[in-house]
């Protein structure tokens, strides 16, 4: 096993993992078969199954969702690529309406065991169009369980977990971390969805991050730590199940809370989060609690401009020590 | 077909036909909820075409889809129930008239989002060649859904993959209340669209049971065989408005007057008489409809209604609905 592998590789890995696994594991997406994926996320997988289980579909995003979902209610696991998540729009309607639905209103007669892999987020200077962090529309949906993992072993592991889920999941892959490398995952990994890490551990402050938001966590840490501020970082790791016992705990040694959104400030994750906190947390807090999060307009293209928008490693250092000193 | 078959059929269409009537007539009692969208005057669709399907082939509705259930093997009581919102109804009263689903019979659904499903049959398809089954899987939608980008989507999909899927349009001349030929390009919404995908599309008389079938055999062979996907547009009449809230008093009285001429039950009891099967016989099926529909009516209203903790089961396959720890 190599010493490091890059989160691009193990989503690779961690679909191929799946597939060796379990026969009834199939991909279809777009430029995911010859090309291996506009992200190289699905690159060698053609060649070990071939044709019969790697799939390349048209421009088709209705069709990819929608077929998954048929094949997955008739036997199959299928594994579905959404190119960039801002895509996910082309298909709302499967992932809003039908996917998450249909077990419920039809009174548990129907099971839909598939996965909707997409490349999330910015950072790579993609425009508004091809940029946005979507796990909050995701968010709102009753029935979607939502994985977004922040380091390749993670990748493998929750990976695995999502394909094995007898529920839908939606799996973001940040793409501004597809060149980090990290450990490798040992064989057989499996990270259950809803289980938060505690990526750091700190006594003061509780950052809260998500995906590509916890290495920015994690430097911001690194920085407040020369100002003896010490910060726990929790790697959600899953929006849904969401893991509020993790981050109470956490809450109960540290009593002050900040989260790090890429989603925009209204409607993301963090405010759902922040709610729990207020309703069941309140007497933990010693201090209010602060959102970073991106600011409502569509993403600019400049890196400048960008940085204006989403959450950086100093914006983060500013919240954690606003709230350090309350 | 003989005519012990073609009377089976009959009889079915018998007890769909009661059953719309008996959910219009429950609406208005107020014991049915919500809307309903009456499937009365496509019953030969779901009949003829389940009647040319094998058992384990999968079937996608839409929320006209009463017909599509009962014809597939839901019970009147079942979908009765169900609309009635009772604990025995057919989802468990979470579904309700637009969802009617019978999973255990592989019909896989009705969907109220106008086009979703079709997609989704195709997914089915294309599961039953990767398991290698020999299964098909059957779309039914409504003329409306042509002009949605998933019935392109899906056509196109199923043609490039050459799946066994069939598209079977419920023409009925009206998008809920507008003439489709007043919103699309073409005569035939499906059938005309179809060779743009490189599959055959053809038009028959929706309301005669026995075309349906004979269409319906001949396309699944063709699709069985490995030849790929095709669509069948079914020419029909809904006897009712688009749902409960619609007289549909924007249809021209001849024509609604020319289409009740050519009613589905009729046209398929004239075929059982003209083969020589006595009238008697034919009432008798009738009767026979008439107190399955009846005894059903009382079994779901003396059914009780949900227990009110099944609101927080089925979300997940768990059986729960928990969103956090």
């Amino acid at each position: 096993m190599a010493d490091v592998i890059t989160y691009r590789e193990a989503v690779a890995e961690g679909i191929a993992r799946e597939m060796r696994r379990d026969p009834s594991v199939v991909c279809l997406g777009e430029d995911i078969g010859e090309a291996g994926g506009v992200f190289k996320t699905t690159a060698g997988l053609l060649k070990e199954f071939g044709r019969e289980r790697v799939w390349d579909t048209p421009i088709s995003e209705q069709a990819i969702v929608g077929a998954a979902m048929g094949a997955a209610m008739t036997g199959m696991r299928p594994v579905a690529e959404i190119m960039f998540s801002d895509f996910l729009a082309c298909c709302w309607d499967y992932l809003a309406n039908e996917i998450p639905k249909v077990r419920y209103m039809t009174g548990g007669q129907v099971t839909v065991p598939l996965v909707v892999r997409t490349a999330n987020g910015g950072g790579l200077g993609f425009g508004a169009q091809h940029s946005q962090a979507t796990e909050n529309w995701a968010l709102t949906v009753p029935g979607l369980k939502i994985a977004a993992p922040s380091t390749p072993a993670d990748v493998i592991g929750m990976m695995a977990a999502a394909v094995r889920s007898d529920d839908p999941v939606v799996f973001f892959e940040h793409k501004g971390l597809l060149a980090a490398k990290g450990a490798p995952a040992p064989p057989g990994h499996v990270v259950e969805l809803g289980r938060a890490a505690v990526a750091r551990e700190g006594a003061d402050v509780t950052l809260v991050a998500l995906a590509s938001m916890v290495p920015v966590a994690l430097q911001a840490a690194s920085l407040l730590a020369e100002e003896d501020i010490g910060v726990e970082v929790v790697d959600l790791r899953s929006l849904v199940p969401l893991d509020m016992a993790t981050v109470l705990a956490s809450l109960g040694r540290t009593s002050r809370l900040v989260t790090v959104e890429e989603n925009p400030y209204q409607g993301g994750w963090g405010a759902t989060l922040v709610s729990v906190v207020a309703d069941e947390g309140f007497a933990l807090l010693d201090a209010p609690v602060r959102r970073v999060a991106a600011e409502c307009v569509p993403l600019p293209f400049a890196d400048v401009l960008e940085e204006q928008v989403i959450p950086t490693v100093d914006k983060v250092v500013a919240a954690v020590r606003s709230l350090a000193a309350y | 077909m003989d005519t012990a078959e073609l009377l089976a059929l009959y009889e079915q269409m018998a007890l769909i036909r009661r059953t719309e009537k008996a959910a219009h007539d429950l609406f208005l009692q107020g014991l049915v909820k919500g809307t309903t969208h009456l499937a009365a005057g496509h019953e030969a669709i779901a009949v003829g075409a389940s009647a040319a399907l094998r058992d384990d082939d999968y079937v996608f509705a839409t929320y006209r889809g009463h017909h599509h259930a009962m014809a597939r093997g839901a019970t009147v009581e079942e979908c009765l129930a169900e609309l009635m919102s009772r604990a025995t109804g057919l989802c468990k009263a979470k579904g309700g008239s637009m969802h009617l689903t019978k999973a255990d019979a592989n019909m896989l659904g009705s969907y109220a989002i106008v086009g979703a499903h079709l997609p989704m049959a195709v997914g089915a398809a294309w599961s039953a060649r990767l398991r290698g089954t020999g299964q098909l899987a059957v779309a039914f939608f409504g003329d409306g859904a042509t002009n949605i980008g998933s019935f392109h989507e899906a056509l196109n999909l199923a043609a490039v993959w050459k799946l066994p899927v069939l598209f079977v349009c419920e023409n009925n001349l009206y998008m809920e209340y507008t003439r489709i030929a007043d919103v699309t390009a073409v005569p035939r919404p499906a059938a005309d669209r179809a060779p743009a995908y490189g599959i055959p599309g053809e038009v028959v008389d929706g309301n005669d049971v026995v075309s349906v079938q004979e269409a319906v055999a001949r396309l699944a062979r063709r699709a069985r065989a490995g030849d790929g996907p095709a669509v069948l547009e079914a020419e029909t009449y809904r006897h009712f408005g688009h749902s409960r809230s619609d007289p549909a008093t924007y249809r021209p009285a001849e024509e609604v007057e020319r289409w009740l001429k050519h009613d589905p039950l009729d046209i398929a009891r004239g075929r059982l008489i003209e083969a020589g099967v006595p009238e008697e016989t034919v009432t008798a099926a009738d009767g026979r409809a008439q107190t399955v529909v009846r005894q059903a009516i009382e079994a779901a209203k003396s059914a009780p209604p949900p227990d009110p903790r099944e609101a927080f089961t089925d979300v997940w396959a768990d059986g729960g609905a928990a969103w956090r720890t």
